[in-house]
């Protein structure tokens, strides 16, 4: 799905951090920020910015789990799985969303692009295992069921 | 004076003398440590940990990025080091294509070596190779996946040396690849097909497209004339393998062994070489004086053509108009053939594997036929001739057949950096005694440096000249010209010196690829005719073939490959 990109948002990144390669990583979280994953046409177009070479921005972006290649949903849904999350079962509130979105461990995005499934390895909120987080906001203390009523609001929501 | 340093490798005291890494300190003992991604043109990455040294405290250094400290005692050679170097090479053998029979590199691979000098009788670990995908995009280049051990050489040659990028790491941990931007096939990637990636690979993950069958089949074919042309840099870097030393101009050998492998005619693309010096000076000249773009760039290298059409269109105009030597002998024989009506094929032996590219170009096609009908390198040369058995020590050598034979030392020279600039300066000089050939000889083109500028009287100017070599040293003279310096003449040549070290030649270290061009030189002034203009074969092709039509067959204008 090819779509006419607008680049002013990197413009603006690389006027803050500078058109240097090691501007490169913050100029790709802003990126990744604003289009919530990094299109192809970025590359492209950092890379005659920045004066390199498109495999190497390529590189940095498949090196951290952060960027993400592929367009993600409005709501990105992260389950923990970290060693707390684990053991007071997170797997199930993982298969509960799996099953309610008809995603599975290949497919994590809609088709309406509304949401997207993926695990983390800790979110740092261990207190409020099993935690799962919406975009920037924690939802504490989990269960399936909690977990797919969520979803349904934020259904209803739009 | 400073006292003298000393360390001690192996029980022996070395005296340290400025060397950068203990490798080099090592090898003064005359101990050659294990490495796969060592390098001296190259950055230090330390990723293979092959040449790790046991320091007296029983702790390990790597040797390629530890540099020689006064009074280090270090072994080479331990029970714990050996262990360990073993180690590393199972684990790259668990994780490699072991098809080794089948594979292009075999014999000369250096995983191969290393797993036989340490004896790998085995390998405890389950193979976990990715399946071979060979990418066959590329003319020039096929990439291999499973037998790539991530060493990171390829990687570094093209952007260090060349200033391509066409290929980086991608990915992470046991999910790491060498990739070019979104895994595209070469072919789609700013890859120039320089071939240096091939020569610096020390398995067969990077390997050159070979010709070879479509070779063989034409000459296999008794309706087929078969005609093949040789580059200046092939005949003194295909000695070493076949027996002879490097740098040896094996010319008479190879015409020998081409004739038993059944071609109809041999030609030296030197004299198409004196071709492109006569039309390339003309250019020149009728450029200084009408006031045409300047610097006037070369256009023999298919490398550089293809950088320049890829990163720096608007270059495109400075670039000469002249067809390569290899294109201008293809379009002079493939025009002979047409007017006689027969069915022809035409092959060049190339220092190059970006010529593979430059020969399926749609530009050197007449009527959908190439003029160049395969691009055979001088590894692939080597091939056939053991493939055919032939005992080239053995043979005796042959010359080359006419018209195509008399050369001259110009047109040998091109295989060297350098090398056309001093044609084109022997040409332009209107001194044409011997003693300014040696004159000419020491102007500043000559030597291995990347990039040579030297200022020469002309009239009553002063022409600036720059000869560089590697893409990476081509692009900083670029950026200076951006900045508002003037040249007058640029060569080009998108291998580091030469042709001579062309990504098709035979690997060399730095020491032999010097007495290639060394080579050159010799078989240069061993000629009695030096200046292109004195090939008398070069009128007799401009009053006949070449009549009313040195546009259409010697010239050419880049710029659809962006």
């Amino acid at each position: 799905m090819k779509q006419k990109i607008d680049f002013s948002v990197l413009d603006q990144a690389i006027k803050e951090y500078g058109n240097e390669e090691k501007s490169l990583i913050a100029i790709l979280q802003r990126a990744q920020e604003h289009y919530r994953y990094l299109p192809e046409e970025v590359f492209a177009y950092l890379a005659e910015k920045l004066n390199l070479p498109e495999a190497r921005i390529y590189g940095v972006a498949t090196f951290y789990e952060n960027f993400s290649l592929e367009q993600k949903g409005k709501y990105v849904v992260k389950v923990c799985d970290g060693t707390a999350c684990h053991v007071r079962k997170s797997i199930p509130i993982l298969e509960a969303l799996r099953k309610e979105l008809g995603l599975s461990e290949q497919k994590k995005t809609t088709d309406d692009l509304m949401f997207t499934v993926e695990t983390v390895s800790c979110l740092g909120a261990c207190s409020s295992a099993p935690a799962v987080m919406v975009n920037d906001e924690i939802y504490p203390t989990m269960t399936p069921e909690t977990a797919v009523a969520l979803i349904n609001e934020l259904k209803e929501k739009n | 004076m400073d006292k003298k340093k000393y360390m001690t490798v192996d029980g022996v005291p070395v005296e340290i003398n400025g060397e950068k890494n203990l490798l080099e300190i090592i090898r003064k003992v005359g101990i050659e440590m294990p490495t796969f991604c060592y390098y001296s043109e190259l950055s230090v990455y330390g990723a293979c940990r092959m040449c790790m040294v046991e320091n007296e405290w029983g702790g390990f250094e790597a040797s390629c990025s530890t540099p020689p400290r006064e009074g280090m005692n270090i072994k080479t050679n331990t029970e714990k080091l050996r262990k360990y170097r073993k180690n590393i090479l199972e684990l790259l053998l668990a994780n490699h294509c072991r098809d080794c029979t089948t594979c292009e590199k075999n014999n000369d691979c250096k995983l191969q070596a290393l797993a036989r000098k340490f004896k790998i009788e085995g390998v405890r670990f389950p193979n976990t190779a990715s399946k071979a995908e060979r990418d066959q995009s590329s003319p020039c280049i096929v990439k291999d996946q499973s037998k790539c051990i991530l060493c990171g050489d390829c990687v570094r040659v093209c952007n260090e040396v060349q200033n391509v990028g066409a290929i980086d790491f991608a990915h992470r941990g046991s999910k790491m690849t060498i990739s070019t931007a979104f895994d595209r096939p070469l072919a789609q990637s700013p890859c120039v097909g320089c071939g240096q990636c091939v020569a610096v690979c020390p398995t067969g993950a990077l390997i050159l497209n070979s010709e070879a069958e479509v070779i063989w089949k034409a000459l296999h074919d008794k309706e087929l004339k078969t005609t093949v042309q040789i580059a200046p840099a092939v005949r003194v870097a295909i000695g070493k393998e076949l027996g002879f030393k490097e740098g040896e101009n094996a010319m008479g050998k190879i015409v020998a062994a081409l004739r038993l492998m059944g071609f109809d005619e041999i030609y030296d693309t030197s004299l198409a070489a004196d071709l492109t010096v006569l039309e390339e000076t003309n250019e020149f000249i009728d450029r200084l004086n009408n006031g045409g773009k300047l610097p006037l760039m070369t256009s023999c290298c298919p490398g550089w053509i293809q950088y320049a059409e890829k990163k720096h269109p608007e270059l495109l105009e400075n670039i000469s108009t002249c067809r390569s030597p290899m294109q201008m002998m293809a379009s002079i024989v493939k025009a002979q053939a047409r007017e006689k009506d027969e069915k022809h094929f035409h092959v060049a032996i190339m220092p190059c594997t970006s010529k593979k590219f430059e020969a399926i170009r749609e530009e050197f096609t007449v009527d959908g036929q190439r003029n160049v009908d395969a691009v055979l390198t001088t590894k692939g040369l080597i091939r056939m001739i053991q493939e055919a058995g032939i005992k080239f020590s053995e043979i005796e050598p042959e010359a080359i057949d006419m018209p195509f034979s008399t050369i001259s030392g110009a047109g040998v020279i091109f295989g060297v950096t350098g090398g056309v600039t001093e044609a084109v300066l022997r040409r332009v000089s209107s001194n044409k005694n011997r003693a300014e050939l040696v004159t000419l000889a020491n102007v500043g083109q000559r030597g291995e440096e990347g990039i040579k500028e030297f200022d020469l009287p002309f009239g009553e100017r002063t022409l600036k000249i720059v000869v560089c070599s590697g893409l990476g040293n081509a692009e900083k003279v670029i950026k200076r010209m951006e900045a508002g310096e003037h040249f007058d003449f640029v060569e080009v040549m998108a291998c580091p010196g030469g042709c001579v070290n062309g990504g098709g030649q035979p690997f060399a270290v730095r020491e032999e690829k010097s007495k290639r061009s060394k080579g050159l030189y010799d078989t240069d002034r061993l000629l009695s005719i030096r200046r292109a203009e004195d090939n008398p074969i070069l009128n007799e092709l401009y009053n006949g073939v070449l009549k009313d039509k040195v546009h259409e067959l010697l010239h050419v204008h880049y710029g659809k490959h962006k």
